[in-house]
């Protein structure tokens, strides 16, 4: 399953990654690369075993609903790359 | 000198007053001072907080409170959150990141009075096996400077080996922690999953990754490790079980100890000098009255691709929260989608971006089912082929690496060559078993990691053995040809 070039800026645009050509092409090569290799695994006999995503299963962790310690708006914004009255800025989203 | 003892004698030591944590700190920084501009092991060190840090545990210790390691100095991984020291991933995106709060791991230590000298050099985001991604600079093998301490913990082990710390913390998603031990002829030990808290552990592949330590004797790993685990509520994956125990440590005994030698590790693919120094370390547990036999678990044979599926799938929705808004770099780029994504291809390194690649395209549909679906049925099977084999063995033995620590820059050209090396400790992590990398000799001078596997939650028993294993090799280790 060889990967194209458009493809390779189809799930750029997907990861919200604004690669150049120069990437574009030496991306498409290592996908291929592994993609080759991920090969291996598509006729292995699982039989009827469910797919696993965690080592250790735990099912309903819950926790009880209490304060804790939280963080202050000043904390929160102090790594911010852009912030005013308290608040995060970012660019305009929605246009008058 | 201060700087050759172990985490225990300085321990000891510190609460027998022969030296103050101000002292013990000192001498530590002096030797990075010395050394680190030739290894690199370092991403920030900050004096005034070390000293901070040692003033509380002296603090600690006259008063006769502090944990069993109070006083001793430690290197943090720099994916770990520190609060007010930088935790930059070894990523542009976080180059000036300084973290508002401790993870568990740092707090642990903070209660317990151990010394935080600094922050250690990492492949960025942890992705990588050689730490040659870092975003910063190189780190070197103290063995021999020409080479990697690989990775994707290198920073640490190299600290730890080149002595200029007794121990460190790394993290463990495919094989970071016991790689770089390996390569490094130091200990490294992954947990158990969910046996150490991951709050604070800045997330890659969030169903493998584990914090664990690093030491020159298994005894100094086991007590960092018991330090740093048991049960936390910040984290919803980490298990009800205790701390780990160090009761019984050094009891064990390799008579009748039921070892099973991975064939698939053992054979072409693996260096032969690497396999050499293995097979006689064999030979000794044989002679100690283990009871050592081959066995095969064919499925090992598709962990690196599985890992190379699930983590990076893992690792791209992880890595949606660097987005420049609310901390990290931030470049401007046509309105909010155009900051995003000029901010990801800024801040990223070409290993991060091909591997949220990778992870988007296995999860992005019509490939679901071919890569990502196919993958978590294989982890199933490599589990359950694992499980299977534990039912009569106590632990799984193979070579931490196939080869010993390579030239910085030999494999950096092949990407592929690089992700295969993973093969031997990857089934851990798929699995969530604890393991073990310790030396077991040299070959060419360079250190070999003997990798030790046990089933899940058996942590102390496995921390039991390797102390067995490391004291019935008793010229396998020695110091790095470092001044």
């Amino acid at each position: 399953m060889a990967i194209s070039l458009d493809e390779v800026r189809h799930v750029a645009r997907l990861a919200r990654l604004d690669l150049d050509e120069t990437e574009v092409l030496a991306l498409q090569g290592e996908l291929n690369a592994l993609l080759g290799h991920f090969a291996d695994i598509q006729d292995v006999d699982t039989g009827d075993l469910p797919p696993v995503s965690h080592a250790m299963s735990l099912t309903n962790v819950w926790s009880d609903d209490r304060v804790g310690v939280v963080l202050q708006r000043a904390e929160a914004l102090s790594n911010a790359p852009l912030s005013k009255a308290g608040l995060f800025v970012v660019p305009t989203i929605i246009e008058d | 000198m201060i700087t050759t003892l172990t985490a225990s004698q300085l321990a000891e030591g510190l609460r027998r007053r022969e030296w103050s944590a101000r002292e013990v700190a000192q001498a530590h920084l002096d030797r990075i001072a010395a050394q680190d501009p030739h290894l690199g092991a370092f991403l920030t060190l900050d004096t005034q907080e070390t000293m901070r840090w040692a003033d509380a545990a002296q603090a600690m210790l006259d008063s006769g409170e502090g944990g069993p390691l109070c006083g001793v100095p430690v290197a943090l991984k720099d994916n770990i959150v520190t609060q007010g020291v930088r935790t930059t991933c070894a990523s542009r995106i976080l180059e000036n990141h300084v973290p508002v709060y401790d993870a568990t791991v740092t707090a642990k230590l903070r209660e317990q009075g151990l010394v935080l000298l600094g922050k250690t050099n990492m492949d960025e985001f942890a992705m990588g096996t050689s730490t040659e991604n870092s975003a910063f600079q190189l780190t070197r093998n103290p063995w021999d400077t020409e080479r990697s301490p690989g990775g994707s913990s290198g920073g640490s082990a190299a600290a730890v080996a080149g002595e200029l710390v007794p121990l460190a913390l790394g993290s463990d998603t495919g094989g970071s922690i016991r790689q770089p031990a390996s390569l490094c002829g130091i200990v490294g030990f992954k947990p158990t999953y969910g046996r150490c808290s991951r709050y604070g552990l800045v997330a890659f592949g969030s169903s493998l990754d584990q914090i664990g330590p690093f030491g020159r004797t298994v005894e100094d790993a086991a007590r960092l490790a018991s330090a740093v685990t048991g049960h936390d509520p910040m984290d919803s994956t980490s298990l009800q079980v205790p701390p780990i125990s160090l009761e019984g440590l050094k009891d064990g005994s390799l008579k009748g100890l039921r070892i099973g030698v991975l064939s698939e590790t053992m054979g072409d693919t693996a260096d032969a000098g690497v396999r050499e120094c293995v097979s006689q370390a064999i030979e000794v547990l044989r002679r100690e009255g283990a009871d050592v036999r081959e066995i095969s678990i064919p499925s090992i044979a598709y962990g690196v691709t599985t890992y190379y599926i699930i983590a990076p799938a893992e690792a791209s929705s992880n890595l949606a929260r660097f987005d420049g808004v609310r901390y990290g770099l931030r470049q401007e780029g046509k309105g909010h989608i155009g900051m995003m994504e000029r901010t990801r291809a800024v801040g990223f390194g070409h290993e991060v971006k091909a591997r949220i690649m990778i992870g988007t395209y296995a999860l992005s549909a019509g490939y679901y089912d071919a890569y990502y679906l196919r993958a978590q049925q294989v982890r199933a099977l490599m589990k359950r082929d694992l499980e299977r084999a534990f039912e009569d063995l106590d632990v799984i033995l193979s070579p931490t690496s196939p080869i010993p620590a390579f030239k910085i820059g030999e494999l950096s050209a092949d990407p592929l060559a690089l992700k295969l090396l993973d093969v031997c400790t990857i089934p851990a992590n798929m699995a969530g078993c604890p393991a073990l990398s310790l030396n077991c000799g040299f070959t060419n001078g360079l250190p070999v990691g003997l990798h030790l596997m046990a089933p899940a939650l058996a942590d102390e028993k496995l921390l039991q053995i390797a102390f067995a294993v490391e004291s019935a090799l008793p010229n396998a280790t020695g110091r790095p040809p470092m001044p």
